[in-house]
């Protein structure tokens, strides 16, 4: 069976067939080649394939393609405009708020959602919104950094 | 990672996707997807078709007005985050936000439903245990209309509920927080999962200085929510100071088959409820009073 | 501003931090296929037969292959091992099991199709009648009377028995001493879990030769073992390229059998073949860190000095012995146990034992963390039985600042050190007098601070990293240089290329080898790159870990700086028509001494090196150069740390209140990373401490192959730290800097466990093992409580 979907990807629409079970990440990665949405674990545990659904983070690995039909999705490609920084992108590499790299399109897209509900957190209110992002590089010291620093810059 | 091969409706209805549940073998129901997807893709799971119920707006939202006799209805599709920012229920039924911000992460709270997860039952939930404190009661649809359940008799057993084949889950009724009452979620919880270890739900109204009333129930403890009315009963018209509750908790909370995993015993979650639980009635009794 | 020494924002990161950054699940070939290896459910079966006909049906597969069909092909081989012992046993590791799988996770059988879905699905089709037999699994009890045997060539599950430093004399020492403390503990296995599973992209041409894409900290390492043993390729007519990789740890140092097999089917079918691990795949697969079982003693005579230590360990090596495994419980760890301390005598035993679980290698840290771990547990200890501050029976016993080069009993000679500056700076940011003092008042009258117990716990550390000394490496086993490379290349025009043998995988290389040259050549950082991870780019380099990057990697990097320099210098004095001996070299200018203005721009010099019209006679032209820097010694990397913690006595859960971390790394090339690099050093070591363990049930399944209940730290469990540093650079390598990412997770473990152990102490309790669950605290505190 195929289903299609329509879905608006970082301002753009695609309409394509899709197997029911197929994860949206896997849709986002490798029917659209939007490969900055990254994939950590299989229990929804590690948070690196956030996305922003319908201005929403939900976990790309937790949705299937099918539920996302009609729904406008941004990934880390589409959080600011070509050549642009997002005040969280800048503050990421202002503070060395990432290492290897490979959660931080998540963790942006976590914290990006943080700031859109409360616009200055506190350092605890930080940390509990990273519970679904894990990060084995940082020791998370400089992403909550980077996060107060882009709330103060009002991002 | 990979979830096996199925079929996919989406239902227009509560109705059709009851209809849609009846006319297909092994189907599930799809609402938020954030207990069916995690075990679709470890194949704990693999239903030959899903019926997508996770638009269907008759069974979203929190009542803004009481309903009936004080109570307030949410829809089974409304998410975590839904209830857990629902300024209704914040003022009215504080016990059910608190506990919803506190499942999974943003990202989960996002997506999971309250109808999702119930019907899922899994003990170390956060839910289940608030519902049965809260004494609210489960609304279903099936092949044969509709019916209502109790919250302690709703869950039944390690991941299992009251839901025949083919009901789904339509509306959760809560009542609303009586004046002078107070009540809170502790939760210990699993450094990996999450998940409660030990969540300890409990209400109470004050008096003057004296509990009138009380619930308190606990999740992660047991295969299903532990009711504690032992505890309560013994607490009814006594004085709401510490010493009452430490002393009903040894003496009336009893888990009969507490469940044990690698990170904590069952021993250690009975421990785990008795401090909790008392803590949570503390909490409770100083929210009351404030 | 100086360049080196700089917190210069890192160049790698606007890709990373846009989506751009290529990891190896980011690149896809025409034509490509996907690969799912079949593995073992059981930790110990023999394979009776495998039916693959069922799968074979299923749309979308291209092929599946066994273990039979490996070992009967011209390309099939075995995964080897790199550092060998005295006795070491070495039974045959296929790249695909043949007739029996030996851990959960064993590769049997590998199916390729066009989508990963269908890939899954027919795996799950391959049909495999297994004959499950009797698991060894704990690395002591594996060594004991009735015993699964998992491998017939080892008895006893014995790979290794070996020993370091003077048993009579330690045994002496103790017979002769006024106090002796004992310490029986288990040092938890953990899984590395780099947030990047493994995984790779293999394509064969048969002109030429294998083009291996892959999750990896060392590229020429991962060739020349390919080459050696597992494929049969010669090692020209392999390319192994280290795209973008989302951490190590160690993980992914060690040539597993996946590549191999998936480099054996893209050869087999002459089309791509990727293969990425599944969470679940790499858990039982990657291989994990620590698993030991210790016990050991200190010995102290009656003015506080120790007077001996003596340690014997079992420590697992798993299934098969990976890469470097047998070195990390020995060279890696019974070398490291004087610690920071002047002790007289030290003998270690360790064995080495075969179990039935994945293998056990090189995590952040590596044999380091299990060594300090002891010391430092040993040193609370022992501070205790002499009723003395922690704090003052290190300062005790340390290697006093005017003893360097100080040679230890167990072979390593420390270079540098200034121990009691950093237990200072410690100390003095924590706080410590009054911390013990708010510890007291709260011992006296418990019901403040909602009765939690206070908890105060030190530990100073010394790491040798930066490794190694090739010819000190080879005499002890390994099969291998420890070595780096770097080419510096000179464009005409001035800018400059620089292509290392390190690999970064989030250590920032690309910007602090850029520093380095940036600073020595006066150039604009801007116009330096660094190439890394791609042996046709690269020369010959050994990659990246054992906090060796900078210390190796970056001195090959100023040799071939300096002999830039000596060649710019000699084409500078004769277009000045001055001596060589008169041409200085400052701030990317040849000048003349003395001789205001009589220069020769580092443009112009490399121009000339390039147009070759005006050489001195004899002269190639160019201006590139290559080194292979070898390290005249380990580097030695030390510092305090103090963990600040409350336990609730009525559950045993643990909060960190304060972490407070110096450390001295030498010279600091780049500040900035260096403190990232602490934090996450931090995080992955208390992890271990509190959270993090691996378990195997007795069957020898992996318990916690997930995040569902693997605990991996995270962000809310955590403090922030607090970060300092003290400054004794490395005397022998040229930028006087010694490595500092394995330092936090060296340090903390100890750090953490001796807090909790001081909070319990009015309990009586004197060691818990890691991790230190709450339920295992509260154990402790309510012994026989029956709840």
């Amino acid at each position: 069976m195929s289903v299609k979907i329509e879905v608006e990807v970082n301002g753009t629409r695609h309409e394509r067939e899709v197997d029911p079970r197929l994860l949206l990440v896997h849709f986002l990665r490798e029917e659209l080649s939007l490969t900055g949405t990254n994939v950590g674990c299989e229990t929804s545990l590690c948070g690196a394939c956030t996305v922003k659904m319908d201005g929403l983070t939900v976990k790309s690995c937790t949705q299937l393609a099918v539920q996302a039909d009609g729904a406008s999705i941004t990934t880390i490609e589409g959080l600011s405009p070509e050549g642009e920084l997002h005040p969280l992108q800048q503050a990421f590499w202002d503070e060395h708020g990432l290492q290897c790299g490979y959660c931080t399109p998540g963790m942006i897209l976590a914290a990006e959602g943080l700031l859109a509900v409360n616009p200055s957190p506190g350092e605890s209110e930080i940390r509990e919104s990273l519970k679904g992002n894990l990060c084995r590089c940082t020791g998370y010291h400089n992403i909550v950094k980077a996060i107060q620093s882009a709330a103060k810059g009002g991002a | 990672m990979f979830p096996a091969k199925c079929d996919y409706y989406r239902a227009t209805s509560a109705a059709e996707a009851i209809d849609l549940l009846g006319r297909h073998d092994n189907a599930r129901l799809l609402a938020g997807g954030h207990s069916l997807i995690p075990m679709m893709k470890l194949r704990l799971c693999e239903p030959a078709a899903l019926i997508d119920i996770g638009r269907l707006e008759e069974l979203r939202g929190v009542s803004e007005n009481d309903i009936g006799d004080n109570a307030l209805r949410i829809g089974a599709l409304s998410t975590h985050t839904e209830i857990a920012t629902s300024e209704t229920l914040r003022t009215r039924c504080s016990l059910l936000a608190e506990a919803a911000r506190q499942i999974g992460d943003p990202q989960v709270r996002n997506k999971g439903t309250i109808g999702g997860n119930i019907a899922h039952a899994d003990p170390a939930s956060d839910l289940p245990a608030v519902l049965v404190a809260l004494g609210a009661t489960i609304h279903i649809l099936g092949p044969n209309g509709e019916r209502s359940i109790a919250a302690p008799s709703f869950f039944t057993d390690l991941l299992t509920t009251a839901l025949e084949p083919n009901e789904i889950v339509t509306t959760i009724e809560v009542p609303v927080a009586p004046p002078g009452s107070g009540s809170a979620y502790l939760k210990v919880e699993h450094p990996a999962s999450g998940y409660a270890v030990c969540g300890a739900a409990a209400t109470m109204t004050i008096e003057g200085s004296s509990c009138t009333a009380a619930s308190l129930a606990f999740n992660g403890v047991a295969a299903t929510p532990v009711h504690a009315e032992a505890v309560t009963a013994a607490l009814a018209g006594t004085a709401a100071d510490d010493s009452a509750f430490r002393a009903a908790v040894d003496a009336h909370l009893e888990i009969a088959e507490p469940l044990g995993d690698l990170h904590a015993s069952g021993e250690y979650r009975v421990a785990l409820a008795k401090v909790y639980g008392r803590r949570a009635l503390e909490k409770a009794r100083d929210r009351a009073l404030s | 501003m100086a360049v080196l020494g700089s917190s210069i924002k890192r160049r790698e990161d606007p890709a990373l931090i846009t989506g751009e950054g290529k990891y190896i699940d980011d690149l896809t070939l025409p034509g490509m296929t996907w690969a799912a290896i079949v593995r073992s459910p059981h930790a110990h079966a023999r394979i009776k037969s495998i039916d693959t006909s069922v799968a074979k049906k299923t749309v979308g597969v291209v092929a599946i292959f066994t273990g039979k069909d490996i070992a009967d092909s011209e390309h099939g081989g075995v995964v080897p091992v790199g550092w060998l012992l005295p006795d070491l046993k070495t039974p045959a590791h296929p790249i695909l099991a043949v007739d029996k799988v030996r851990h959960v996770g064993d590769g049997v059988a590998v199916v390729l199709a066009e989508d990963r879905y269908t890939a899954h699905d027919a795996a799950e089709q391959v049909e495999i009648d297994y004959e499950p037999l009797e698991a060894a699994v704990d690395p002591k009890a594996a060594t004991e009377e009735g015993a699964a045997l998992v491998h017939e060539e080892a008895p006893n599950n014995i790979a290794f028995d070996w020993e370091l430093g003077d048993k009579e004399k330690t045994n002496s020492g103790f017979a002769a001493a006024a106090h002796t403390v004992a310490l029986d503990l288990r040092n938890n296995r953990i899984l590395p879990f780099a947030i990047e599973p493994r995984g790779c992209l293999a394509h064969y041409d048969k002109n030429r030769g294998l083009t291996l894409r892959m999750t990896s900290q060392n590229p020429h390492v991962h060739r020349l073992l390919l080459s050696l043993a597992s494929i049969a390729l010669p090692e020209h007519k392999i390319r192994v390229i280290a795209p973008e990789v989302g951490g190590g740890f160690g993980s992914k140092i060690h040539l597993y059998p996946d590549e191999a097999i998936v480099s054996w089917c893209a050869i087999r079918t002459g089309r791509p073949v990727k293969w990425i691990a599944t969470r679940s795949e790499g858990s039982t697969t990657d291989a994990h860190g620590r698993d030991h079982v210790t016990h050991a003693e200190l010995a102290i005579d009656g003015d506080g000095k120790i007077s001996g230590l003596r340690a014997d360990t079992h420590a697992a090596m798993g299934a098969y012995l990976s890469t470097f495994a047998p070195a990390v419980p020995t060279y890696l760890h019974g070398t490291l146990l004087s610690g920071q301390y002047d002790i007289p005598a030290i003998y270690v035993h360790v064995t080495g034992t075969f179990t039935n679980t994945a293998p056990v290698d090189a995590v952040r840290g590596a044999g380091r963390p299990e060594a300090t771990f002891i010391v430092e547990r040993l040193m609370d200890l022992g501070a205790r039985a002499m009723g003395l501050d922690p704090a003052e029976f290190r300062r005790r016993n340390f290697v006093s600042a005017d003893a360097f080069p100080y040679q230890t009993q167990v072979a390593l000679a420390y270079d540098s050190g200034n121990y009691e500056p950093a237990l200072d700076k410690a100390l003095e940011i924590a706080g410590y007098a009054q911390l013990r003092a708010d510890q007291e008042n709260r011992r006296k009258s418990p019901g403040e601070d909602g009765g939690k117990l206070l908890g105060v716990g030190l530990s100073s550390y010394i790491e040798a990293c930066g490794i190694a000394p090739s010819a000190v490496v080879g005499s002890l086993g390994a099969q291998a240089g420890l070595y780096e490379s770097a080419k510096v290349r000179v464009h005409p025009t001035g800018s400059i290329t620089v292509y290392t043998g390190s690999s970064a995988h989030g250590q920032g290389h690309e910007t602090t080898f850029a520093q380095i040259v940036a600073e020595k050549l006066g150039v604009d950082i801007d116009a330096v790159d660094v190439i890394h991870g791609d042996t046709q780019e690269v020369q010959f380099g050994m990659g990246t870990y054992g906090s060796r990057s900078a210390a190796v990697g970056g001195s090959a990097i100023v040799r071939s700086i300096e002999k830039i320099i000596a060649k710019g210098t000699t084409i500078a004095a004769h277009l000045l028509e001055a001596a060589e001996g008169d041409i200085e070299f400052e701030k990317g200018e040849f000048r003349v001494k003395g001789v205001p203005g009589k220069a020769q721009s580092w443009g112009d010099v490399c121009l000339m090196a390039y147009l070759a019209h005006n050489l001195p006679e004899g002269l190639e032209p160019g201006l590139e150069e290559t080194s292979f820097y070898d390290p005249a010694n380990f580097t030695y990397p030390f510092g305090t740390h103090v963990a600040i913690v409350e336990v609730d006595p009525e559950t045993g859960e643990v909060e960190i209140l304060r972490y407070i971390a110096v450390d001295d790394c030498g010279n600091q090339i780049n500040p900035m990373i260096v403190e990232g690099q602490v934090h996450g050093g931090l995080a992955y070591g208390i992890g271990q401490a509190l959270w993090e363990e691996a378990v195997y049930n007795q069957a020898g399944q992996l318990t916690t192959a997930t995040l569902l209940d693997y605990a991996m730290p995270k962000a809310h469990q955590l403090p922030s730290y607090e970060t300092a540093s003290t400054v004794t650079p490395c005397p022998h390598n040229p930028l006087g800097v010694k490595g500092i990412g394995e330092a936090g997770t060296i340090a903390s473990p100890p750090a953490i466990v001796n807090a909790v152990c001081d909070a319990l102490s009015p309990f009586g309790v004197t060691h818990l093992d890691m991790p230190l669950t709450p339920e295992r605290i509260w154990r402790a505190i309510h012994p026989g409580e029956d709840a």
